[in-house]
């Protein structure tokens, strides 16, 4: 375990040496504040809360998030570190998971920066708080699955790009799987249970019910489950095709 | 002591390293030579646990590497194939990232730190982002990361490529002094590196050993062992004066203007006999010297079948 804290240390301090983790932050407050504000319509709507923010972060992530976990492996294949990082006295384990903690404390520091607009509503109206938290969490878990996928590609190939194109696919699948749009497309002769469970596998099914302050275990489970899966899986490629 | 039996690594069908069995004990300095391809790099990756073998073992002081990674992996410290580390960190942060990982705490990791970066030279760099460094320089991180934890077995895929003479001939200096009581395995394809460093050579081709011996025995394999090597003022006709000197071989003309160099017919010496002729048929001599053999000329030998076929 203190392998675990030294890899996601030294990952961590390696985001802020470069500028990488501050474009990251900026970015990711810059467009938050344009869709919340300009396409959210969180004036207009004359209601003191936050759904026009949280609603919008799916999409933003669906970008945001690959751009941040396209390096994590890839890098390390690319520049050879990983025979280093590997022929250390550490656990397999112990670097996937320390990587991706680390990338998935940098969006959780985006993500609480975003603390302007929690004051502003608060300044505004009186908001239901709790279900801000739930909401912000909810968010937080939602980017941790995205980031797992993104661990995952990553380890597939030793190109940053193409870890980031598959990364965005994928998510973009996961993301739109619950949604109405695509659970109408689906042929009408499919029976009620796939059809459920293909909304149930969707991010959107469990973040809308998250961010409209229905705190259901089962969510956070999902993605929970969701994140050891693809770490397990993560773990389980860079095992296959770190020989080349 | 490390102990590699019938170790087998397949890449698909191509076996990179095909039953090869060695042990290397304590004190040794171990050279592991062979053209590019030969596996020289895949072995090393095995032992240091990067890759798994796909058949056979390799234990590390008793710890086998499939079985007890961690554990073996504490013992070994090693310098991968182009030294690579993170560029983005300065050489401090990286060696404090090595010297934690390696198991030191609190005080104990800045003392570390500060006498690897004495031992390696890496003073003046201390503070500069790795991918600013010069090759040379990069490569000494990777060394100082290597020795951070003071191993028992020193693992280093080509320390000195790519370094200066004044570089090699420190990093060479560094390993030496490094050696007692430890296992060091290095390969090279410099092939001086050898005798100046290594207390024993393995020469591998396609995955196998072709020959494994201290570099004296394998400089006696050389056809050029015992051969003297003569330069004279003008043009002279030494053949004729050597024939039928028993134990003497073919006299070959070298690219330089009158060097010549006598080719001894079997391992015996043959300096005194030649010496002799040479004084009393008043060659004119200005250089006169015996040859050890050549490294290059045995392992040309010894892996030139596989280069022949393709």
């Amino acid at each position: 375990m203190q392998n675990l804290g030294i890899i996601f240390r030294r990952e961590l301090m390696g985001y802020f040496a470069t500028p990488l983790a501050y474009i990251f932050i900026v970015i990711f407050l810059i467009t938050n504040g344009i869709f919340t504000f300009d396409i959210g319509g969180f004036y207009l709507r004359g209601q003191a809360d936050l759904l026009p923010f949280f609603s919008f972060h799916p999409w933003l992530y669906l970008f945001m998030v690959p751009a941040i976990a396209m390096t994590l492996w890839a890098d390390e294949r690319k520049t050879g570190t990983i025979e280093l990082l590997l022929t250390l006295p550490i656990k397999l384990s112990e670097a996937v998971l320390g990587k991706f903690l680390a990338a998935w404390v940098l969006t959780g520091i985006a993500l609480a920066l975003t603390f302007p607009i929690w004051i502003t509503v608060n300044y505004l109206g009186d908001p239901d708080n709790g279900v801000i938290l739930a909401a912000y969490i909810g968010s937080w878990f939602m980017a941790g699955g995205l980031l797992a996928i993104g661990s995952c590609m990553s380890a597939c190939t030793k190109n940053s790009v193409i870890a980031f194109i598959l990364t965005v696919s994928i998510c973009f699948t996961f993301v739109i799987m619950g949604s109405p749009i695509l659970l109408n497309a689906l042929p009408a002769w499919l029976p009620q249970f796939i059809v459920d469970a293909f909304a149930a596998l969707g991010f959107l099914t469990h973040f809308d019910s998250i961010s409209k302050g229905v705190l259901d275990i089962r969510d956070f489970l999902y993605f929970t489950v969701f994140i050891a899966a693809w770490l397990l899986a993560s773990a389980i490629v860079i095992e296959i095709k770190k020989a080349n | 002591m490390i102990e590699i039996s019938r170790l087998t690594k397949k890449f698909d069908q191509f076996a990179a390293v095909d039953d090869l069995s060695f042990k290397v004990a304590e004190g040794e300095v171990l050279g592991f030579l062979g053209p590019n391809g030969a596996g020289k790099s895949t072995t090393m990756k095995v032992i240091t646990g990067f890759l798994s073998p796909s058949a056979g073992s390799v234990m590390v002081d008793g710890f086998d590497i499939v079985q007890n990674p961690i554990e073996a992996k504490t013992l070994i410290g090693y310098l991968p194939e182009g030294a690579p580390s993170y560029g983005d960190m300065t050489t401090l942060e990286f060696l404090n990232f090595i010297a934690e990982i390696r198991g030191y705490r609190g005080e104990e990791i800045a003392t570390r730190v500060q006498h690897v970066i004495r031992e390696v030279e890496l003073e003046s760099v201390a503070q500069q982002t790795i991918e600013t460094l010069s090759k040379g320089f990069k490569r000494r991180v990777g060394l100082a990361q290597a020795i951070m934890h003071d191993p028992k077995v020193l693992i280093l895929d080509e320390p000195t490529d790519g370094l200066d003479p004044n570089q090699k001939h420190h990093v060479r200096e560094l390993i030496k002094n490094l050696a007692k009581d430890k296992i060091v395995i290095i390969s090279t394809h410099i092939l001086e590196e050898v005798t100046a460093v290594c207390t024993r050579a393995i020469i591998i081709d396609e995955g196998r050993i072709v020959i494994d011996g201290t570099p004296a025995e394998l400089e006696e394999k050389s056809k050029y062992h015992h051969a003297v090597s003569v330069r004279l003022t003008q043009d002279y006709d030494l053949a004729s004066d050597l024939q039928g000197v028993s134990g003497i071989g073919d006299v070959v003309k070298e690219g330089e203007e009158n060097s010549f160099t006598i080719l001894a017919s079997n391992s015996d010496s043959i300096f005194a006999k030649v010496s002799e002729i040479a004084q009393r048929k008043q060659w004119p001599v200005t250089e006169f010297h015996v040859n050890r053999g050549q490294l290059e000329d045995v392992f040309r030998s010894v892996t030139s079948q596989s280069q022949g076929g393709e």
